[in-house]
């Protein structure tokens, strides 16, 4: 029972079921799953569906800052694929065949390459420059929307295709595709990091970059990696929401995602000072918001209300993870015993 | 007494070679070639007036600029400026328009409530231990929430006061002129120069920037200086809130976004060192006025889209970042 407490993604998974627990009550339907026309329909399929982008980022987010870093372009960078990706698609749809997937695959294959040179960007910044990693990826934050912009000349890009529209909003065996990226994702890393070295690595230079470099470890490969990768979740991420509102907004399109992020990462159980990280706690995390989001839509409260809810559970999480708060409360705990 | 001048000397050729100094330089320098570039390429850039502009539509800026170069000067960062300028404006407009109050007292309670938004952040900060930018990243969350929660909606204002004040400018001679705003602003700078260069709570800020386990067995109280400094980065933000009120006439939620990029962006191109410990006031003015001189030369244009400015000021960034960066290395 105690080893159940203490697992690093009980909290996560307790709060997430805490909170689908209390939707169930208060709207019986909430919970509800039906299958129809081939699809699994339902509230829990929609969250899932919808936090799929978020989940993308939150697994980049959770590695960069695993090392010590930040990536607050990510925002940036899913504007950047996605208006990419859009204007491919605009750009090779006149000369292809009614139908030909070529424009689908071209449009995949350069948000992405886009995404990982904005990785590559910002991991050389990081450890060539040596920049502070919130300074270095700041420059792309403010420059990214920019070049977004010129790339669509500031318009909002309309697609008008229908094979991508599977990305965002295709079914496969019942369930949205959507779910299959971030699963296949999430269990490549999983091997990556726990059947190489690579996971124990990435907590070395966390833990102590100097000690770690000290060991052999090659922090100045990783590293910058690790941003690559993160580059190309928010790129995946650019795709899924491009394909699913057929556009690609590039002032608006993943707005303050970088915050949701770390947020997700963060209810997920992981340092924000690096070294210990939850790779499955940051899906649980962006989860967790994604129901949030969905619960106060779905009960009618004014939807500003979601900011102040995420504001007083960043502090909540973050005030839990202090030591020093952690102390005052023991203390206080058997000061409220010893009175009783 | 005789060895003044002999100081002075020492004094000069030391903070030549310091790196925030030596930035200032540049930042200056680039002004200066940007105004001459701007007044060779188009008739009527170099007007006084369109110089005076430059602080009246910068004013919010150049306040929450400022209020940020101290809490970058202590090695932290506070990303919720933009939304407590939002927050300020619609409090300011709700109380004005909605309940009657008169704008003295609106503005007056707006800039104790701002102040003290940053000074609970700084205690949180400071007492548990936790990093600013995720603890002003809550702030941000929350004073954006809670101005959408007052209205989702833009309130115009048509007080008869407040009119009067957004309309009033101070003439300079010449047909030049000034707001209230870009006067405040100004005003603002002048005493934050010399609070930051002669008061113990200045030298205290650039104690902590430099190390703050020295600063600790120095015995300088770091604890209430951090609160100070983020309640004084609030009160910055609520002021601009305030001048951003008078300058739209309305109080809107989104009013700000991305304010606090511009602002740590001013900073950085002003010479103050990201890392903390060095920098100064003064070379944020010249890092707003930059910011306010790309932006005049992109609509002097004409032709170039407004994304431009976005994109110029990341490549400044990135040039004074690197410089930062060389500079460090060097000394």
């Amino acid at each position: 029972m105690r080893r159940l407490f203490v697992h690093p993604t009980f909290w996560p998974l307790a709060a997430l079921a805490l909170l689908l627990m209390a939707n169930g009550l208060f709207n019986p339907g909430f919970l509800a799953l039906q299958w129809r026309g081939g699809h699994l329909y339902g509230n829990l399929i929609d969250i899932a569906n919808r936090a799929a982008p978020l989940a993308l980022v939150s697994m980049g987010m959770t590695l960069v800052i695993a090392v010590r870093g930040l990536d607050i372009s990510v925002g940036a960078v899913l504007a950047i694929a996605a208006t990419i990706a859009a204007a491919t698609i605009t750009h090779l749809q006149a000369g292809s065949a009614q139908g030909s997937l070529l424009p689908l695959f071209a449009a995949i294959g350069a948000a992405l390459v886009a995404a990982a040179l904005c990785g590559l960007w910002n991991g050389l910044l990081v450890v060539k420059a040596g920049m502070q990693p919130i300074v270095a990826t700041l420059i792309l934050m403010v420059a990214g929307r920019g070049l977004a912009q010129l790339i669509s000349d500031g318009q909002i890009l309309t697609i008008y295709y229908a094979p991508y529209a599977f990305l965002g909003n295709g079914f496969l065996l019942g369930l949205p595709f959507a779910l299959y990226l971030v699963v296949a994702v999430f269990i490549a890393l999983k091997l990556l990091l726990t059947r190489t070295a690579l996971g124990l690595f990435i907590r070395a230079i966390g833990d102590n970059p100097l000690a770690a470099h000290v060991a052999g470890v090659r922090a100045h490969t990783i590293t910058p990696a690790l941003y690559v990768f993160c580059a190309c979740c928010a790129g995946m991420a650019g795709l899924l929401v491009s394909s699913n509102v057929a556009s690609a907004d590039a002032n608006n399109a993943g707005q303050l995602l970088e915050l949701d992020a770390i947020l997700a990462v963060s209810l997920g159980g992981s340092a924000l000072t690096g070294g210990r990280f939850n790779l499955f706690g940051s899906l649980v995390g962006a989860l967790i918001i994604q129901t949030l989001t969905t619960t106060i839509y779905s009960i009618g409260v004014p939807p500003q209300v979601n900011l102040v809810v995420k504001a007083v559970l960043v502090m909540l999480v973050l005030l839990l993870q202090s030591p020093q708060f952690r102390q005052q409360l023991r203390m206080l705990a058997p000061a409220a015993r010893s009175s009783a | 007494m005789s060895s003044d001048a002999a100081v002075v000397r020492h004094t000069l050729a030391r903070r030549l070679g310091d790196p925030a100094v030596l930035s200032l330089t540049v930042t200056v320098s680039l002004f200066v070639v940007l105004s001459l570039a701007g007044g060779m390429r188009f008739d009527g850039f170099l007007a006084p007036q369109v110089f005076l502009n430059l602080f009246i539509d910068n004013a919010g800026l150049l306040v929450v600029a400022v209020g940020m170069t101290f809490v970058i000067l202590t090695g932290g960062i506070d990303l919720s400026v933009g939304a407590v300028v939002a927050f300020t404006t619609v409090l300011l407009a709700s109380l004005v328009q909605h309940h009657r109050w008169h704008p003295l007292a609106a503005m007056l309670l707006a800039l104790l409530v701002g102040t003290g938004f940053g000074a609970a952040m700084g205690f949180t900060i400071h007492r548990y231990r936790l990093q600013p930018f995720v603890v002003t990243l809550a702030g941000m969350f929350l004073a954006r929430g809670v101005a959408t929660l007052i209205s989702v909606d833009s309130i115009g204002i048509d007080n008869s006061f407040q009119m009067a004040v957004a309309g009033l400018r101070i003439p300079l001679g010449g047909g030049t002129s000034l707001s209230v705003g870009a006067v405040t602003a100004l005003a603002v700078v002048v005493i934050a120069t010399l609070v930051s260069r002669s008061t113990p709570f200045g030298r205290t800020v650039c104690a902590i920037g430099g190390s703050e386990a020295s600063a600790l067995l120095m015995g300088l109280p770091v604890g209430a200086t951090l609160v100070r400094v983020y309640a004084l980065s609030g009160f910055c933000a609520a002021l601009a809130g305030v001048l951003y009120t008078v300058y739209m006439l309305s109080g809107y939620s989104l009013h700000g976004t991305g304010l606090e990029l511009d602002a740590i962006a001013a900073v950085v191109i002003g010479g103050t060192l990201l890392s903390g410990g060095t920098g100064q006031v003064p070379g944020t003015l010249f890092g707003v006025l930059v910011l306010g001189l790309i932006q005049t030369l992109i609509v002097f244009d004409g032709t170039l889209s407004s994304w431009w400015t976005r994109i110029v000021i990341g490549v400044l960034l990135l040039f004074f970042c690197l410089m930062q960066r060389l500079l460090l290395r060097r000394t």
